[in-house]
């Protein structure tokens, strides 16, 4: 099981491995037959599961659209020359917002609209704290992807409360 | 030695708070940020915005 585990990162598609090895190794009891010892052949089946596993993970999880940078991102709001079209302003009283509900429920609807995966690997970063590598393991992407990602993300936050909240 | 866009200078701002950045990075930043107002503000957003989705994690906790 926790040869499955390290290899899934996923305790119900381990536990998934493991039945199905097993359910293999009681079905084709003839073929042990004396063949190695037990563990091994139990072992043997086990891995043909997992990579049985991770490729239907992949067919039911297709890779994402490339996140990668995409230098026409920022056009709105950069001029040809890389500098602000509109120059971000100070936001007023940032400290007294974060005690308002308000302030909160808005901030939330600001991540709601976020693309789900930039939201997600916000979120990993910067709720639960975890450090770019962590995220980049957990989610199978580069590190330079995940740095565009939450620059996307921070970018699209700070546009969005500014709209609607520091604006009013 | 390179003079950074606010472009760049929002991608850097944005990476320094994730990993450690080169010499050279803090640099360039350094100097782009004493001239470019717009982009020391972006700074301090970005900062502001890991302290209040730290806040609602405490928020989420009581509801």
């Amino acid at each position: 099981m926790r040869y499955a585990s390290l290899q899934l990162r996923d305790a119900a598609s381990a536990e998934d491995a493991v039945q199905e090895a097993l359910v293999a190794a009681l079905a084709g009891e003839s073929g042990f037959a004396g063949r190695a010892n037990l563990r091994t052949w139990l072992t043997g089946i086990l891995k043909h599961k997992i990579v049985d596993v991770i490729r239907r993970q992949k067919r039911e999880r297709p890779a994402p659209a490339m996140d990668v940078a995409d230098e026409t991102e920022f056009d709105a709001l950069f001029d040809e020359r890389g500098h602000w079209e509109e120059a971000p302003d100070v936001w007023q009283q940032p400290e007294g917002s974060l005690s308002q509900k308000q302030f909160l429920a808005a901030l939330e609807a600001c991540l709601k609209a976020l693309p789900e995966r930039t939201a997600r690997v916000f979120m990993m970063r910067e709720h639960l704290g975890l450090e770019t590598s962590e995220i980049c393991k957990e989610l199978g992407i580069t590190a330079t992807h995940c740095w565009v990602m939450l620059h996307r993300a921070r970018m699209a936050l700070r546009q969005c409360l500014e709209m609607n909240w520091f604006a009013k | 030695m390179k003079w950074l866009t606010c472009k760049e200078t929002s991608r850097l701002l944005s990476q320094g708070e994730d990993r450690g950045l080169a010499f050279g990075e803090r640099v360039a930043l350094r100097v782009h940020l004493t001239i470019c107002t717009g982009c020391r503000n972006v700074r301090v957003q970005f900062k502001f915005l890991r302290r209040a989705v730290a806040r609602l994690s405490d928020a989420g906790d009581s509801r």
